[in-house]
């Protein structure tokens, strides 16, 4: 039995569903952002593997993947003050309730 | 032929992933939720490692499975309350996931299995075909300006942790 590209694809794809899931359904601001995190991470997970089954003497797959993880770091620290701004100011953070800057 | 090692590693990593990624957007204690999330991440690492990116896998696990993790828990404690159960999803609202997410999931099949990616190559050929990535050979693509190097992302991205350092203390401090 070979592990050949497509079963490292599935699971990413399916991991990427769930955050798609998530992302609509869930009320609290921080099961959101963890959505998010399931849908980076799906996609971090397919440049890897592309890389290394379509061009395995090359790294441009895993230098991208590892610039995404920073930049993904950096967005999540950002979120979370945002999101703990929100707290201080309304006293809670679902998504229902937050809706002083709707028009 | 892959060895029967990679097999097992494989197929208990990828149920993990899928079964916890299902978990961490079903679970109604969101303190839960970032737990399964920390698993999914783990075992993202443990794919790295598998496809042999090791570097790669040691920064998954301390940056998302190590960093993020612990900043996710910090604003978790600090924006719920005690015994805080979530509430229950309205109907159509559900409806609506999980018409998306099949239609998403449906859509990514259909082109995974229709296109022409290489799906006769093993693990254990890709792995042999290409060059042993060492820290040797990254800390030249991460320290270069020549094609296929990346000073100047290096440069940008630490810059946008210093921005991000400030935003993040000027966001959250008390006035």
């Amino acid at each position: 039995m070979d592990l050949s590209i497509l079963w490292y694809l599935v699971p990413a794809a399916l991991m990427f569903a769930c955050g798609v899931y998530g992302f609509i359904t869930r009320k609290n601001l921080i099961a959101i952002l963890i959505s998010l995190e399931l849908m980076l991470n799906a996609a971090d997970l397919n440049f890897v593997v592309f890389n290394r089954y379509l061009f395995p003497g090359q790294m441009e797959g895993m230098v991208f993947t590892l610039f995404a993880i920073a930049i993904a770091a950096a967005e999540t620290a950002l979120a979370i003050a945002i999101i703990i701004n929100i707290y201080r100011a309304m006293g809670n953070i679902d998504i229902r309730e937050i809706t002083k800057m709707k028009f | 032929m892959d060895s029967v090692g990679n097999i097992i590693v494989y197929f208990v990593v990828a149920i993990v992933m899928v079964v916890f990624s299902v978990m961490a957007v079903t679970s109604r204690r969101i303190l839960r939720a970032a737990t399964y999330l920390l698993f999914v991440l783990i075992a993202t690492g443990v794919f790295y490692f598998q496809l042999g990116y090791q570097f790669l896998g040691a920064v998954q696990l301390a940056v998302y499975a190590g960093g993020i993790m612990v900043l996710f828990v910090f604003s978790i404690v600090l924006t719920s309350k005690p015994n805080d159960k979530g509430t229950v999803l309205d109907a159509h609202r559900r409806v609506l996931g999980i018409s998306a997410a099949v239609a998403g999931a449906v859509l990514l099949g259909f082109a995974l299995f229709t296109m022409p990616v290489y799906t006769g190559v093993s693990l254990g050929q890709a792995l042999t075909g290409g060059a042993d990535i060492d820290m040797h050979t990254i800390g030249h693509a991460l320290m270069g300006t020549e094609k296929f190097q990346y000073l100047l992302p290096f440069e940008a991205v630490s810059v946008l942790l210093l921005a991000c350092i400030i935003g993040g203390v000027v966001v959250a401090r008390k006035r």
